[in-house]
């Protein structure tokens, strides 16, 4: 292999080291210069494995080019670019070195060829994303780190245990089409599955991103989950069990994203509804469900960065992102609304969800999976009442809660006004986006069927929304959270804790009453008074029955009451017994 | 705090619900005169997707209104404690 390979794991690991002994502008030209590079070096190469060391008889791939990896690295490098900008201004510390290593990770599991350095650099995400996580610095957001720490923790062991099983089954370590017809097949399934949010397994997502910093949410909505759509797309396409578990994804979150109040946790909830809309096209399998769902992958990154983006920026001037705290913002803020807006157009024609959304749906329909088909028309009117009305409404319009607050900082508007433009260039430009999906296939969005149902559909659904805030039908803002998953290991945990302690307490105290208290006194009680006077009710019938004298009789009680008095008879009880013992283990 | 927005009168947003009623209304009255032809059967009744669009709005705001808010809905404080 005479083109060398530059892994971008690597450019941006080293990146994610070297960037805190840089300073001021430098830093931010450095920190601006790593992505651009590190695409360059990867845009021009043709697919093939690079990078490729033996190690003890394995081949470890760091460099497994293709066209699915590709274009997710594509995205990737994009979004790096986005993020830092955003954060310019606002980053702290080192979030900018957790930004640069979780990129970084992200980058080693996309192009990773063997399942083992794909675990290593798995796992160096979850690393990367506590580093963001904790840049919330607040009680919530520790909490949340520790939480997402034993979830990612768990789900690791997990995709490990497949994979150690996976390499004795088959005898591969090659990441590549797998089945679930193994035991080590099913394990990496769930693993991967954990990452992607899968319905009871999702709760991580909902809970630690909302807690994140305000760049840290905007870099995580745009990594781990998709680092496992890929990983999916590449390990199981056709495997239907993820149409069923796409279907559940694609409307549950909808009903938490409606009552909900803290924006960014919308927006987390919204974000698994689309993972769902991938899941399914993964569970597909066919060609243009694949391209659809790295389409839509890339689509997704886009849009939904951008309105994390506008929230934390909101959420930089007022110091929240509960919809009961905002309100009436677009005076104050008329770009922060205008992306925001952009974002939440995102499946309308002329806008990238359009253009990608529909490429799910169509598989979907000539795959003849109706039922997947009417779920997810159901969850794109859904996710357009829930993020594309309620976040641009409750935060910049509805009632005006009164902040006088300043336009997004200028980083900040420049990072929100690439990722909406590049919204719009999707939609205006879809054959740029196609020709860089995995599988070459013909598909023409703009058709006037397809233009005309999906205006009706989001029209109507606007409609539905205005008409429901105007009876007063609409859940209205409510300063409350939401019972979810998590419930189980933050409650769920406590109550066993609480349960056990209940028991092993309630049996600790009845113990110490029956054995402290009872047991012992009556063993001290029998063992002063029961053996004597045993032995001389004993005694005495012996006596009356060798026809002793009644005086001799009480001579020797007196001598008895005083042998126990003293003590010596129960010494002298105990020695008989021993000899005892003692003459039986030898005699037998 | 009282800087006066475009929305803060109210005529404003009567125009904007108004235009919005016309809008659906023409594109609702767009399938019977373009016939768009859909790949599936139920697509090629007039006015599905209007109707899809607006029940499954209602329905999805209603159901998590009602069923849904008072099932899982706790004070803000609920897991501090």
């Amino acid at each position: 292999m005479t083109i060398n390979f530059l892994s971008p794991a690597l450019i941006f690991i080293v990146a994610a080291v070297l960037i805190p002994f840089f300073k001021g502008p430098l830093r931010n030209v450095v920190m601006l210069a790593v992505p651009i590079l590190s695409l360059g070096s990867i845009l021009g190469l043709p697919a093939g494995d690079y990078a490729v060391y033996s190690f003890m008889n394995v081949d470890l791939v760091f460099g497994h080019v293709d066209a699915l990896s590709r274009i997710f690295a594509i995205i990737f490098h994009i979004i790096s670019f986005i993020s830092i900008i955003y954060m310019l201004k606002i980053g702290k510390g080192l979030e900018f070195s957790s930004a640069f290593f979780y990129a970084g990770a992200a980058f080693g599991v996309l192009f990773a060829g063997d399942l083992l350095s794909f675990f290593v650099f798995w796992e160096l995400l979850t690393i990367g994303s506590i580093g963001l996580i904790l840049s919330g610095q607040s009680k919530r957001a520790f909490g949340a780190a520790y939480r997402y720490v034993l979830m990612h923790g768990i789900g690791g062991l997990i995709l490990f245990a497949g994979v150690v099983m996976h390499w004795i089954e088959t005898g591969s370590i090659a990441v590549a089409q797998m089945s679930l017809t193994g035991f080590g097949g099913w394990l990496i399934f769930i693993g991967l599955g954990i990452n992607a949010a899968w319905p009871l397994l999702h709760s991580w997502l909902s809970d630690a991103y909302p807690e994140a910093s305000i760049a840290g949410t905007v870099i995580l909505s745009a990594f781990t989950t998709k680092v496992a759509v890929y990983a999916l797309a590449r390990m199981f396409p056709g495997t239907e069990l993820l149409i069923w578990i796409g279907m559940i994804m694609a409307i549950f979150p909808l009903i938490y994203a409606v009552i909900e109040n803290d924006l960014r946790r919308v927006l987390a909830y919204a974000l698994i509804n689309q993972l769902g809309f991938m899941m399914v096209g993964i569970g597909i399998g066919t060609e243009l469900a694949i391209n659809g769902v790295a389409a839509l992958a890339f689509n997704h990154i886009l849009y939904k960065s951008v309105y994390f983006m506008s929230v934390g920026a909101v959420m930089y001037r007022t110091g929240s992102a509960k919809a009961t705290d905002l309100g009436g913002l677009y005076k104050r803020m008329p770009l922060t609304t205008l992306f925001c807006i952009v974002a939440s157009l995102s499946s309308f024609p002329l806008f990238g969800g359009f253009v990608t959304k529909s490429l799910v749906q169509s598989a979907a329909l000539y795959g003849h999976e109706y039922l997947a088909w009417f779920v997810l028309l159901f969850a794109t009117a859904g996710v357009f009442l829930v993020a594309g009305i309620k976040v641009p409404y409750f935060a910049f319009f509805s009632k005006d809660a009164g902040h006088e607050v300043e336009e997004a900082p200028r980083s900040m508007l420049i990072a929100m006004g690439l990722g909406s433009a590049l919204c719009l260039l999707l939609g205006l430009f879809p054959q740029y986006l196609y020709k860089m999906l995995p599988y070459s296939v013909y598909y023409e969005p703009y058709t006037l069927a397809h233009v005309l149902a999906q205006l009706q559909l989001l029209a109507f659904s606007g409609l539905a929304f205005a008409l429901l805030v105007l009876a007063g039908l609409y859940p209205s803002e409510k300063r409350a959270i939401n019972l979810d998953i998590d419930l189980i290991y933050r409650k769920g945990f406590s109550a066993i804790n609480q349960g056990i302690a209940w028991i092993a307490n309630g049996l600790n105290s009845q113990a110490d009453r029956m054995i402290h208290q009872k047991l012992v006194s009556a063993v001290a009680n029998f063992s002063k008074n029961g053996v004597p006077t045993l032995l001389s009710r004993g005694l005495s019938l012996i006596w009356i029955g060798t026809g002793m004298p009644e005086s001799t009789r009480k001579k020797y009680y007196r001598l008895l009451d005083k042998r126990i008095l003293l003590g010596s008879l129960p010494v002298a009880i105990i020695v008989v017994v021993a000899m005892l013992y003692f003459v039986l283990l030898y005699t037998l | 705090m009282d800087k006066q927005g475009f929305w803060d009168d109210k005529r404003h947003i009567h125009w904007l619900v108004i235009s919005l009623i016309i809008v659906s209304a023409i594109l609702f009255l767009l399938d019977f005169v373009l016939h768009p032809h859909h790949h599936s059967d139920w697509e090629n009744w007039p006015g599905f997707y209007a109707v899809f669009g607006f029940v499954a709005t209602v329905v999805l705001a209603l159901v998590a209104r009602y069923v849904f808010r008072p099932l899982l809905s706790r004070k803000e404080d609920y897991y501090d404690n």
